[in-house]
């Protein structure tokens, strides 16, 4: 199992990339995991969407598909692509420390 | 006298329903089934449609061929299911009361989903082939069809049938170039998918045959709207595709009943222990096929692999026990191909389709993750078999456990 520092932290990391233990994740590791995406700053917006990805998980098990997401949290598809380009449900359970969405079949 | 009802007669409830009936004592158990058309659909036929292969006579014939003699049949549509109360009621505000519920509504597409796809284009130059409709208007557009940039979009998953649009592609081509006109056709893959399939070692393989039928593939495309004016399709990260004819693999949804009943998910799929098919919140109320929330294809094959878990486990709640069998997840899925050839993969939850040979290990006759005829063969026989054994719930020489017996790692 692959292991990288973030935030002055080593973290296991899954085969997807993703942490591997939820325990490993805090604000500054999510900061971290989003430069790595590409996102310089979390703003509220972002933050609004990886607390309620956060809380889904914590309820279901599973990280939200978009559909979900954007049916749940408040925020359009649009904004959503604005916020996390390329990938919003991937990005987002990425940087909220969750496993990939398993979603698709 | 208990009830036993089955919402849905499409592939998965006319199954149970023919399994249930065979054994159930008919002086303790009535089995009603409710459904509100009176045809049945041969939908993974639907795919030969637009190339000329299959009419539209191959692919119906009436439900009641196909029910027990002594079923009682309810043709109708459903408004709503009260879970708490045990009882169903139906357009005419008919009330079913029931001892238990399968529900077995299926899925549909959703083209009202995006924006613009059922614009001034649908079915003229928009085409989707879930529907006979659609696969029909298809096949009559092909037939005077010129040339252009023929694109398949897939818009969100899941789909029905998660192979069938590759299907489509590869028919394509070797429909275009049996006509001699392959050179004039552009064809094109768009999918939401980072690869051709969802699962990674299937995905490369079946990525390497776009390749090399020249057929293009645009990844990560999740689409936003349908521009009907300018002919192209755009993402929601503003990329754009242009084409001559769309064909759309547009949202797939549950029954509009599970969002009337409060039963569904975002999607109206109803959730739905992975196991042993019974409802996550309703002891007594079992899902199967296409309708469940499960991350299994929505296909025949897979309907049929769960029809033989239900079944145990159904008669294992009548007599009071808990539901033991376990569904595994098995798909086993032809792929056409092109040309009189197939592909085959065969998979489940926990293990992604690998090559090898199959059912009997290094003999065959199929191979997995190959392209052959004998494959083709097996998925034309397929047709035969679901009309005359699968519906009927007669028993077919394939487990419904995935095997690892004949695969290489």
């Amino acid at each position: 199992m692959a292991v990288k520092e973030y935030a002055g932290k080593m973290v296991e990391l899954d085969a997807d990339g993703n942490l591997a233990k939820r325990t490993d994740w805090n604000e500054d590791v999510a900061k971290a995991l989003a430069v790595e995406e590409g996102i310089p700053e979390l703003n509220d917006r972002r933050w609004l969407v990886i607390n309620y990805m956060r809380k889904e998980f914590e309820a279901k098990g599973d990280a939200p598909s978009i559909r979900k997401l954007t049916k749940e949290s408040g925020v359009d598809t649009k904004e959503l692509y604005t916020l996390f380009p390329g990938g919003p449900a991937k990005k987002a359970a990425r940087i909220a420390g969750l496993p990939k969405p398993k979603g698709c079949i | 006298m208990k009830k036993l009802l089955i919402l849905g007669a499409g592939t998965a409830g006319t199954m149970m329903l023919n399994k249930l009936s065979n054994v159930l004592d008919k002086n303790e158990w009535q089995i009603t089934i409710v459904d509100q058309h009176e045809t049945h659909y041969y939908q993974p036929g639907f795919l030969f449609i637009p190339f000329g292969i299959y009419k539209r006579k191959d692919v119906i014939k009436p439900k009641r061929d196909f029910f027990p003699s002594e079923a009682n049949v309810i043709v109708s549509e459903i408004e709503k299911i009260e879970p708490k109360e045990n009882r169903v009621i139906l357009k005419d505000s008919k009330v079913l009361s029931y001892d238990i519920l399968i529900i077995a509504t299926g899925a549909q597409i959703k083209p009202e989903e995006t924006e613009g796809l059922k614009g001034e284009l649908w079915h003229k130059n928009v085409f989707d082939f879930y529907t006979i409709e659609g696969a029909c208007a298809l096949s009559n557009f092909f037939k005077h069809w010129e040339g252009g940039k023929l694109v398949l979009n897939i818009t969100e998953m899941p789909i029905k049938c998660p192979v069938a649009p590759l299907e489509f592609v590869f028919l394509a081509d070797s429909y275009f170039t049996e006509r001699g006109m392959r050179d004039k056709v552009e064809i094109h893959f768009v999918t939401p998918l980072p690869g051709a399939f969802t699962k990674p070692k299937a995905s490369s393989i079946l990525g390497d045959f776009l390749d090399k039928k020249n057929i293009k593939l645009t990844t990560d495309f999740s689409i936003a709207r349908v521009d009907n004016e300018q002919k192209k399709i755009i993402s929601w990260d503003e990329r754009e595709v242009d084409f001559d004819v769309l064909v759309t693999i547009p949202t797939n949804m549950g029954n509009e009943v599970m969002a009337r009943s409060g039963m569904g998910n975002e999607l109206n799929f109803v959730p739905t222990d992975k196991q042993t098919l019974r409802s996550l919140e309703y002891e007594n109320i079992f899902v199967i096929g296409d309708a469940t929330d499960l991350p299994s294809s929505k296909a025949g094959s897979v309907a049929h692999f769960q029809a033989e878990i239900l079944f145990e486990n159904i008669l294992s709640v009548i007599e009071g026990r808990e539901p033991k069998e376990k569904f595994d997840g098995h798909a086993n899925c032809f792929i056409e191909s092109g040309f009189g050839k197939g592909i085959l993969i065969d998979f489940n939850y926990d293990t992604e389709p690998l090559p090898g040979k199959f059912p009997l290990p290094g003999i065959g006759p199929f191979s997995l993750l190959e392209e052959t005829k004998m494959n083709h063969y097996g998925k034309v026989m397929f047709r035969w078999m679901y009309w005359n054994f699968l519906l009927k719930g007669i028993e077919l020489p394939i487990e419904s456990q995935m095997s690892m017996a004949g695969k290489r790692m």
